[in-house]
């Protein structure tokens, strides 16, 4: 196995933690701490393919999705923390308002 | 220029005073809305002048090129020649002083400003319909005094019969357009063009276009009879009596029902070509003519009895018409406009006087209380029974002349019911003279206490129409028409008929006069024995025929159940309505169905999208 390889199923690793840790629990916080897994794992495996290609496209796509994953939190922590002011619980399964 | 600006001076008031007539009060509507009409009057004059001076060349004006479609432009062009010159000053001339009187009449009403803006709006509309060169902005006048008529019928619209009477005048004049918009396709299909001269030119010219006259007549004729209440669509005009008296006088007597007769007089190198419709024209007319003049005898209703008074004069002129008479129709189109002007502006003075009663009932003795409204009214009454030396004996004594020997149509029964008609008309007057004006009162003591003489602004208009209707005859109108409108041939051995028929026709109006005082002049008792002789002819008659009742059964009620039954209720209740509802109650149940897949439920939809990417992954991996 070269390096690569193992890169690789470390983000694939990480990916599917976050997802599960996604799907699983139920806690809003820990929910978000996931997605940030989830999105860790695929910048590992853009970085790693860089490497391997000598380019610079996928470093650069990283630094974007740091931006993007700051904003999504600088978002998200506001909303998790309205809703628990409303509900004063952080259970995810509290939230079905939406349903049709 | 100038002929646009008498056009465009009505509109303008109707735009001032439908805008800001209530604002700034009735002064200003009084002096925008009858000052402009005087105005437009002073321009036709002016016009009429500069039309004599280029020795009756036609003045044409070409506003601005309304369309450009295949090389042919449509142009709002006006025409000013002999024919329209009459029409115009008739129009602006009558119409002014009946803004004038309306002065007077309408002082009291809350909607001032809307009735003189409405008035203006219809002398514009009237104008462009005579002026028009095209039947194209005579069609856009045609409609546009309809569209007055039908707001003016319905001016005091809070009464439902009032607004009723407008709609029938609006739908029964739809009926009629019909006609004469197919009248108009055809001619332009066959002569390529819509210039009234052209077309009369191509008809009159070596190649006639590849079009029957007479089926282009007859389409155009039924136009006529809906605006000019002919029969069978004259039944909107005694209903149209609802609107204030001014308006019966200036639309409903004096112009635009004579709108018809000017359409065929100057279409008239069509008609003279076609002489089946020619013939339906004067039969039309004369029909139209001795069965309204019938049933004017029995009404007892002041406006009714001059409404059908209108249609009988109206079938009149379209004998004149049908026998190729054009210019003699116009005369009594002319004739016509002052005494029936002066006879409805006398019954709004009588109305008005007795504080808005209108039957003659109720009426009587009324000469000595309001004594210029009674002279002025027995002058028009005398000028349209047909005393010589009145304007109506001349115009109706030629008329009568070419029913009976005109070689286009004229014969001795035509003339036999045309003075028929006439003798009924001095009766049917003279009756209304005498039941309204003399004998003893029969008013509510209440009422009688009320009756006074109009202001000057009303009296004074009735004295000049009553002046006219006396003097008008003597302008020889078929004279100076002559050039654009020539006289049919009197074949030679009817010359000699000439004198023996003008006293004919003088009898015939004394007769009436003699007849109405015999029957009415001593307390209308002999009338009453005869009422009562023959009382189902005279059910018949006030019941004007029951021709409402029959259009009512024959096309209302059939109507009304196509419309309840079949459009309303199979049509658009259980198809349309049906097949939406049905449409979106299926949406409406699939969206059921699949909304409880919105759980809310965050999980579920996390997992649903990794299902969703596991899934299409691993289809992607087998096909790819």
């Amino acid at each position: 196995m070269d390096r690569l390889q193992i890169l690789l199923l470390l983000a694939m690793a990480l990916f599917t933690l976050g997802l599960a840790g996604v799907i699983v629990r139920r806690n809003l916080l820990v929910m978000l701490m996931c997605m940030e897994l989830m999105l860790n794992g695929v910048n590992l495996s853009l970085v790693a393919f860089a490497q391997q290609t000598g380019t610079m496209a996928g470093a650069v796509l990283v630094f974007l999705i740091f931006v993007v994953a700051a904003a999504e939190i600088a978002i998200a922590i506001p909303i998790v923390l309205v809703l628990v002011r409303q509900r004063r619980t952080l259970d995810a399964d509290a939230y079905t308002d939406l349903n049709g | 220029m100038l002929l646009t600006l008498i056009v465009l001076l009505p509109l303008a008031g109707f735009l001032a005073n439908g805008l800001l007539g209530n604002r700034l009060g009735k002064p200003f509507v009084t002096v925008v809305g009858c000052g402009l009409p005087i105005v437009a009057f002073g321009l036709a004059v002016k016009s009429f002048l500069d039309l004599l001076a280029g020795g009756g060349a036609p003045i044409v004006e070409t506003a601005f090129t309304w369309a450009r479609i295949d090389g042919y432009a449509f142009d709002i062009a006006f025409w000013f020649d002999r024919l329209s010159a009459v029409m115009v000053l008739i129009v602006t001339g009558v119409g002014s002083l009946i803004h004038v009187y309306s002065t007077g009449y309408m002082k009291e009403d809350k909607s001032y400003a809307r009735f003189f803006a409405y008035l203006n709006l219809f002398l514009f509309f009237m104008l462009l319909l005579v002026l028009g060169r095209s039947l194209l902005v005579l069609f856009v006048g045609w409609e546009g005094v309809g569209l007055a008529s039908y707001l003016l019928i319905g001016f005091w619209f809070e009464e439902a019969d009032n607004a009723r009477a407008g709609k029938k005048a609006f739908v029964t004049n739809r009926i009629g357009d019909a006609g004469f918009l197919l009248g108009m396709f055809l001619l332009y299909w066959a002569t390529g063009t819509l210039e009234m001269d052209r077309i009369n030119a191509a008809f009159t010219g070596p190649v006639a276009p590849a079009v029957s006259a007479s089926l282009v007549g007859i389409l155009l004729f039924i136009g006529a009879t809906g605006k000019s209440a002919q029969i069978p669509l004259h039944v909107w005009l005694p209903d149209a009596m609802a609107g204030p008296t001014p308006v019966s006088a200036l639309i409903h007597a004096a112009t635009m029902v004579t709108a018809g007769v000017y359409l065929v007089a100057r279409m008239s190198g069509v008609y003279a070509q076609a002489e089946a419709a020619s013939q339906v024209v004067a039969m039309v007319g004369v029909a139209t003519a001795f069965f309204a003049a019938t049933i004017a005898v029995v009404q007892t209703d002041i406006k009714k009895v001059l409404a059908y008074s209108t249609i009988s004069q109206l079938g009149l002129m379209f004998v004149a018409l049908g026998v190729g008479a054009y210019s003699v129709a116009i005369f009594h189109v002319y004739t016509h406009a002052f005494f029936k002007a002066c006879l409805f502006l006398g019954a709004g003075s009588v109305i008005h006087a007795l504080s808005g009663e209108q039957d003659v009932r109720r009426m009587g003795g009324l000469a000595r209380k309001i004594p210029v409204t009674f002279v002025t009214f027995v002058v028009a009454t005398a000028a349209i029974a047909g005393i010589p030396p009145l304007a109506g004996f001349f115009s109706k004594d030629e008329i009568l002349w070419f029913a009976f020997a005109s070689s286009r149509g004229g014969a001795p029964w035509l003339w036999a019911v045309a003075s028929a008609t006439a003798l009924l008309t001095s009766f049917y007057m003279f009756r209304l003279v005498w039941l309204t004006f003399l004998g003893k009162s029969r008013m509510e003591p209440e009422v009688e206490h009320h009756v006074h003489e109009s202001p000057w602004s009303m009296t004074g208009v009735l004295a000049v129409l009553a002046a006219l209707s006396a003097v008008g005859g003597f302008l020889s109108l078929p004279h100076f028409l002559e050039p654009m409108l020539p006289l049919p041939r009197v074949p030679e051995h009817l010359h000699h008929f000439e004198t023996p028929l003008l006293v004919g026709s003088i009898l015939i109006a004394f007769a009436g006069l003699a007849g109405a005082a015999y029957f009415f002049g001593n307390g209308a008792a002999r009338a009453t024995r005869v009422r009562e002789r023959f009382g189902g002819l005279h059910r018949l008659l006030a019941g004007k025929y029951f021709i409402d009742e029959l259009y009512e059964r024959m096309l209302g009620r059939p109507l009304t159940w196509i419309s309840e039954h079949v459009f309303l209720r199979t049509g658009d209740r259980m198809l349309f309505d049906g097949t939406l509802h049905g449409l979106a109650g299926l949406a409406r149940r699939t969206a059921g169905v699949f909304s409880r897949v919105q759980t809310g439920n965050l999980h579920l939809y996390a997992f649903l999208v990794v299902a969703g990417m596991a899934i299409s992954l691993a289809w992607s991996f087998r096909h790819g």
